[in-house]
C-alpha cells in the first residue's frame, strides 16, 4: 500500500486488516497518535485526512492511499500557534490525549471556517463564529480524563485569535 | 565528587521550609511544563510507544466466566493461523490477575485453572502482528466448569465481613452512638450510595518486554516503580537485579495503575518464549476487568444535634464490595474522621464478598464517596436548622482532631468557606429550593466542604551538579500528569540557583534512586523534598569551597555570592561534578500532628424544569494545601479533581450484570465520563499556608483534595434548584425527574 503522510510518501506493506491508527503507530513509528480506546470514542486518535480530523482508529488504513494525511508529527507551521497556546494554558496533564485534542482543534478550526454548524448555533444561516461555547461544544468528541477542559477551550480561543 | 545522602525523617517539624532559602523565584510561579513542547507534538514516548526493533505483538485472552474451571483450552486453531508465534495458556508462571496495588500481596496472583472473576487473564497470544493477534485470540476455545457466584452487593447486604482484614482503617468507635442518636433532639439517620467507578486512564495499560540474557526490561505504563519492580521480579521468579522497569511518560493513574496487571507479566512470558520484543495493550473494553475499579458503596451516614445545631455524634458506616480474598477495602469514612466536631463517634467498614474483578485505590480512596454522603448530609441537617450551610459547617468546626485530640498541622478551612464564598457570591443564594427561575431552568447553588489526608513517603533522589552549569535530577519517580517533572525542576532550580532551562530532569525508570511514586497525593511532597535535600548537600559542598556558612551563600543565576565574593558555579566545581542524594522518611510528625489538605467547593447549576437534565453552570473552590509549588500546574490539577466532582454527580456508573458478574460498561460510549460540553467556567484558588509539620518543602497533597466534595457541591446545588434530593449516585435525570413537580 501507498501512503502520503505529513507530506511524504511511504509504501508499506500491512495486513488488510489494519486501521489508519496501527498502521501510523506500528508500521511507520508515527506514535504521536494515541490509542485510548480503539472504538471512535475518546478522539485520542484524531488526525487529520485532507484537512478534515477523523478518528483514525475508526478508518481501515486501506481506504486512504490517495488521501493527504496529517498527523501531530506533521502539523507544522500551521500547527504551531495551537500547540504553543496548550503548552502556555497547561491545556494537558498526563498528555495522552493532547495530540489528538491539538488535531481535533486544527480540523474543527476549518470546519468553521467553512462555515459549518454545529448542534448550539443558533442562526444556521449567519457566519460561524467560534465562541468559548461553540468550542466547548465542537471540541466535545475529544476526551480528557485528566479533564483540562477549561484550559483545552482557553488555548483553542487563544490559538484562533477571534474566533473567526 | 559524591557526598553522603542527605537524609531526613520527619520525627520533628521542619524548623523553617527549606525551599525558603531560594531566590531564583521560580518556586510558587505559575512555570509552562518542561515536557509540555513534547506532549504537544506527539514525542512524549508513553509505554506502548516504545520502539524496539522486531516487536511482535500480544493479546490477553480472557475468561468468559466468573466464576469456575477451566476443563480445556483449544489452542489448535489459534497456533495455526497465519502470523502467530505462540499461544501461550500453560506457562507455570501465568498471571490470573493483578495485584490492584495491594502491598500485602507478593506477586500478582497465579489462580489458574481457576477462574475467580470475569474477564480475568488466562493466557496470551503473540503474533507477527496486532491485527494476526487479535485474530487469532477469537479461536481460542475454553471449556468451562461453571459455577454459580455473588456478583451483587445490594443482595447480599445482610452477608458482611466486619473490620474485614486489609481494610485501611480499623473500625473506630467513641461514645455510644445509638444512645446519642435515642436521646437528641435532631437526628439524621440516611443511607446514601455509590456505584462501582472505573480510574478510566486515557492511556489503557500497556507494556512492552524484552530480554537481554536473563534481565528483563519492562516498559509499562505504571504509577509505582519501585513496588512494581519488586512485584514482577516475585512474579517471574526472578532476583530484582534482573528486573528494569521504565515509565517516563503515564497517560494518567488516578490509582488505576498502583497496581501491577496480568499484562506486565504475560508481556515477559512471551518475551521470554518467543525471544522477541513483545508489545502488550489491554483493549480499553478489557480494563473493565483487569484494571481494578473502586467499590461500590452503602453508606449510612447518622448526625445527631442539640437544638442549636451543635454536633453530638456522628457514624459513618459503610458496606463496600470486594472481590473474594483480596483485601483492599475503601476506606469511606476517613474524611470523616477528623471533619466535624461530635463527642460520639462510630466508623466502620465492612464487605460484601463478590465473585466480581478486584477493587482497589482510585484518586482520593475514601473521601471522594465519603464525601458525597457526609457533605449531602451536612446539607440536609443544615435546612434543618434553617441554617446557611457555611454557618452549620463553622459551628461545627473542631479546634483540633476530634477523634484523636492531636492539633492539626494546618487547617484554614473556615478561611476557604469565607474566600470561596467571596469569590462565589454565595449571598446571592436563595436558600428556598425551587424558587430561582431561568425560563425552563430551575437555577440553584450548592456548596460543600472537600478534605483529603495528607501523606509522606520514603523517596530517594540524586542532584548532579555539572560542569556545563546545569543540574540533572534524577529519581524513579514518575509524572502521570501531576507536573513532576516541572515541578522537580523548579525545586531544583530554586535551590541551586539555576533559570529552570538549565535542569533536566530525568524520571520513570528503576536504575534511578527509588522515589515514593505517584499515589495518594503524597508524590510531589516526596519526591520533591528528597530533591531539596539533595540540593543542600550540593549547597553545603558549595559553602565549603567559599569558605563560608550555607547561610551566608546566596546562588543566583548560575553564581554563588558570599561576602561581596563572586564565583560562577563553573568555576566553583573545580572540574568535576557534584552529585548528591536526598532522602525524607516520614516519622513521628504524621502522628503527633492531624494533616490533611482542606478545601471549600461551590456549585451553580440549572435543572430543566420539563425533562429533569442538570447542567452545572460554573464552579469555584478555595484550597488549603501548603505552599503551592507551581501556580499554572497545581490549578490545573484541582481543577481536573473538581470536574471529577461533577462527573461522580452526575455521570460515571460502572455497572456489573447482576446475571453474569461481567462489567457492562466496559468502553467509553458506555462508561459515562465528562467532555467540554459538560464543564462550564471552573474556578480554584489556594490559601497560601506552608505547612512545615508535613515535610520541609510545607506542601500537601493537590491530586485528590479537588475531586473531594466536589460531587456533594454539585448535588447540594440540585437540591437547592429544584427541591429533589437523590442519594443514590449518580444523579442522573431519571431519578430527578422522578421528584419533580408537573410542569
Amino acid at each position: 500500500m501507498q501512503f502520503n503522510i505529513n507530506g511524504q510518501t511511504h509504501e508499506v506493506e500491512a495486513d488488510i486488516r489494519t486501521s489508519l491508527l496501527d498502521l501510523l503507530r506500528d508500521h511507520l513509528n508515527l506514535t504521536g497518535s494515541k490509542k485510548g480506546c480503539d472504538h471512535g470514542q475518546c478522539g485520542a486518535c484524531t488526525v487529520l485526512v485532507n484537512g478534515r480530523r477523523i478518528n483514525s482508529c475508526l478508518a481501515l488504513a486501506v481506504m486512504h492511499q490517495d488521501d493527504a494525511i496529517t498527523t501531530i508529527e506533521g502539523v507544522g507551521e500551521a500547527g504551531r500557534p495551537m500547540q504553543q497556546a496548550f503548552v502556555d494554558h497547561d491545556a494537558f496533564q498526563c498528555g495522552f490525549c493532547t495530540s489528538g485534542q491539538i488535531c481535533s482543534a486544527l480540523g474543527m478550526v476549518g470546519e468553521v471556517k467553512a462555515g459549518w454548524p454545529s448542534l448550539v448555533t443558533a442562526d444556521l444561516e449567519a457566519t460561524a463564529v467560534l465562541t468559548p461555547e461553540e468550542a466547548r461544544e465542537r471540541m466535545s468528541g475529544n476526551i480528557c480524563r485528566c479533564a483540562a477542559y477549561p484550559n483545552i477551550i482557553d488555548a483553542v480561543m487563544d490559538a484562533t485569535g477571534d474566533g473567526r | 565528587m559524591t557526598k553522603t545522602p542527605n537524609s531526613v525523617t520527619m520525627d520533628e517539624s521542619a524548623e523553617r521550609i527549606i525551599l525558603d532559602r531560594g531566590v531564583q523565584g521560580l518556586v510558587g510561579k505559575s512555570v509552562a511544563r518542561i515536557e509540555g513542547p513534547l506532549k504537544t507534538s506527539g514525542r512524549a514516548d508513553y509505554a506502548n510507544d516504545t520502539k524496539l526493533d522486531g516487536a511482535a505483538y500480544g493479546f490477553v485472552l480472557t475468561s468468559e466466566i466468573s466464576l469456575g474451571r477451566i476443563k480445556a483450552i483449544d489452542v489448535a486453531a489459534a497456533r495455526s493461523a497465519a502470523g502467530v508465534l505462540a499461544v501461550i495458556v500453560d506457562h507455570p508462571l501465568l498471571p490470573s490477575d493483578g495485584s490492584a496495588g495491594n502491598a500485602s500481596l507478593k506477586r500478582v496472583p497465579r489462580d489458574l485453572p481457576e477462574v475467580d472473576s470475569y474477564g480475568q487473564a488466562i493466557g496470551i497470544v503473540v503474533a507477527e502482528s496486532f491485527e494476526a493477534a487479535r485474530s487469532a485470540a477469537r479461536l481460542v476455545r475454553v471449556d468451562y466448569d461453571e459455577r454459580e457466584g455473588r456478583y451483587d452487593t445490594t443482595r447480599h447486604l445482610e452477608d458482611v465481613e466486619h473490620e474485614p482484614k486489609g481494610g485501611l482503617i480499623p473500625d473506630i468507635k467513641r461514645g455510644d452512638i445509638d444512645a446519642v442518636m435515642a436521646s437528641a433532639p435532631v437526628t439524621l439517620d440516611i443511607t446514601y450510595t455509590t456505584p462501582h467507578y472505573f480510574p478510566a486512564a486515557m492511556e489503557p495499560h500497556a507494556t512492552v518486554a524484552t530480554w537481554t540474557g536473563d534481565g528483563v526490561e519492562i516498559h509499562s505504563s505504571l504509577q509505582l516503580l519501585k513496588t512494581a519492580r519488586a512485584m514482577i521480579a516475585a512474579s517471574l521468579d526472578l532476583d530484582l537485579s534482573k528486573v528494569r522497569v521504565l515509565a517516563p511518560y503515564v497517560g494518567g493513574g488516578f490509582g488505576g495503575k498502583t497496581g501491577t496487571g496480568p499484562e506486565v507479566i504475560l508481556a515477559a512470558i512471551a518475551s521470554k518464549e518467543t525471544g522477541r520484543p513483545v508489545k502488550v495493550a489491554l483493549t480499553r473494553r478489557q480494563t473493565a476487568h483487569l484494571v481494578h475499579h473502586r467499590a461500590d458503596t452503602h453508606q449510612r451516614i447518622r448526625i445527631a444535634c442539640d437544638d442549636e445545631g451543635h454536633i453530638l455524634g456522628i457514624g459513618h458506616n459503610s458496606i463496600v464490595s470486594q472481590k473474594a480474598g483480596r483485601s483492599f477495602i475503601e476506606p469511606v469514612s476517613l474524611g470523616t474522621l477528623a471533619m466535624y466536631k461530635g463527642e460520639a463517634r462510630s466508623f466502620t467498614q465492612s464487605a460484601v464478598r463478590l465473585n466480581i474483578p478486584v477493587a482497589g485505590a482510585v484518586r482520593a480512596p475514601g473521601e471522594a464517596v465519603g464525601s458525597l454522603a457526609l457533605e449531602t448530609a451536612m446539607d440536609e441537617l443544615a435546612e434543618r436548622f434553617g441554617m446557611d450551610p457555611i454557618a452549620f459547617r463553622k459551628l461545627n468546626e473542631p479546634e483540633k482532631d476530634p477523634l484523636r485530640g492531636s492539633p492539626f498541622s494546618t487547617r484554614r478551612l473556615v478561611d476557604c468557606y469565607d474566600e470561596g464564598a467571596r469569590r462565589f457570591g454565595w449571598d446571592r443564594r436563595n436558600p428556598t429550593p425551587g424558587e430561582v427561575r431561568d425560563g425552563e431552568w430551575l437555577v440553584g447553588m450548592g456548596m460543600a466542604a472537600a478534605t483529603r489526608i495528607n501523606l509522606l513517603q520514603e523517596s530517594h533522589a540524586r542532584v548532579s551538579l555539572r560542569l556545563d552549569g546545569g543540574a540533572l535530577v534524577e529519581t524513579d519517580m514518575t509524572d502521570i500528569g501531576t507536573g513532576t517533572y516541572t515541578i522537580l525542576a523548579q525545586i531544583a532550580g530554586e535551590m541551586l540557583g539555576l533559570p529552570i532551562d538549565r535542569i533536566e530532569v530525568r524520571l520513570g525508570d528503576t536504575n534511578l534512586p527509588p522515589s515514593s511514586g505517584s499515589g495518594g497525593s503524597f508524590g510531589a511532597a516526596s519526591s520533591g523534598s528528597s530533591v531539596a535535600l539533595a540540593c543542600e548537600t550540593i549547597i553545603a559542598e558549595l559553602a565549603r569551597r567559599m569558605d563560608v556558612s550555607p547561610d551566608q551563600l546566596v546562588l543566583k543565576d548560575g553564581v554563588a555570592t558570599a561576602r561581596n565574593v563572586q564565583s560562577s558555579l563553573v568555576d566553583l566545581l573545580d572540574g568535576d561534578d557534584i552529585a548528591a542524594e536526598g532522602v525524607i522518611k516520614p516519622g513521628k510528625t504524621a502522628r503527633a500532628y492531624s494533616q490533611a489538605a482542606h478545601g471549600a467547593q461551590f456549585a451553580e447549576v440549572g435543572v430543566n424544569a420539563v425533562t429533569g437534565e442538570v447542567r452545572v453552570r460554573r464552579m469555584l473552590a478555595v484550597f488549603d494545601c501548603g505552599r503551592i509549588l507551581n501556580a499554572r500546574t497545581a490549578r490545573n490539577q484541582a481543577i481536573g479533581g473538581m470536574i471529577w466532582g461533577i462527573s461522580y454527580a452526575l455521570h460515571e456508573e460502572a455497572v456489573v450484570d447482576k446475571r453474569t458478574g461481567a462489567f457492562v460498561t466496559r468502553d467509553l460510549a458506555e462508561y459515562h465520563v465528562p467532555v467540554s460540553a459538560d464543564v462550564p467556567a471552573v474556578e480554584a484558588y489556594f490559601i497560601e499556608d506552608p505547612d512545615r509539620h508535613a515535610n520541609p518543602l510545607g506542601v500537601k497533597g493537590i491530586g485528590e483534595l479537588g475531586n473531594a466534595g466536589a460531587g456533594a457541591a454539585v448535588t447540594n446545588a440540585i437540591y437547592n434548584a429544584c427541591g429533589v434530593r437523590v442519594r443514590d449516585f449518580p444523579m442522573t435525570l431519571d431519578k430527578i425527574l422522578a421528584g419533580l413537580g408537573p410542569v
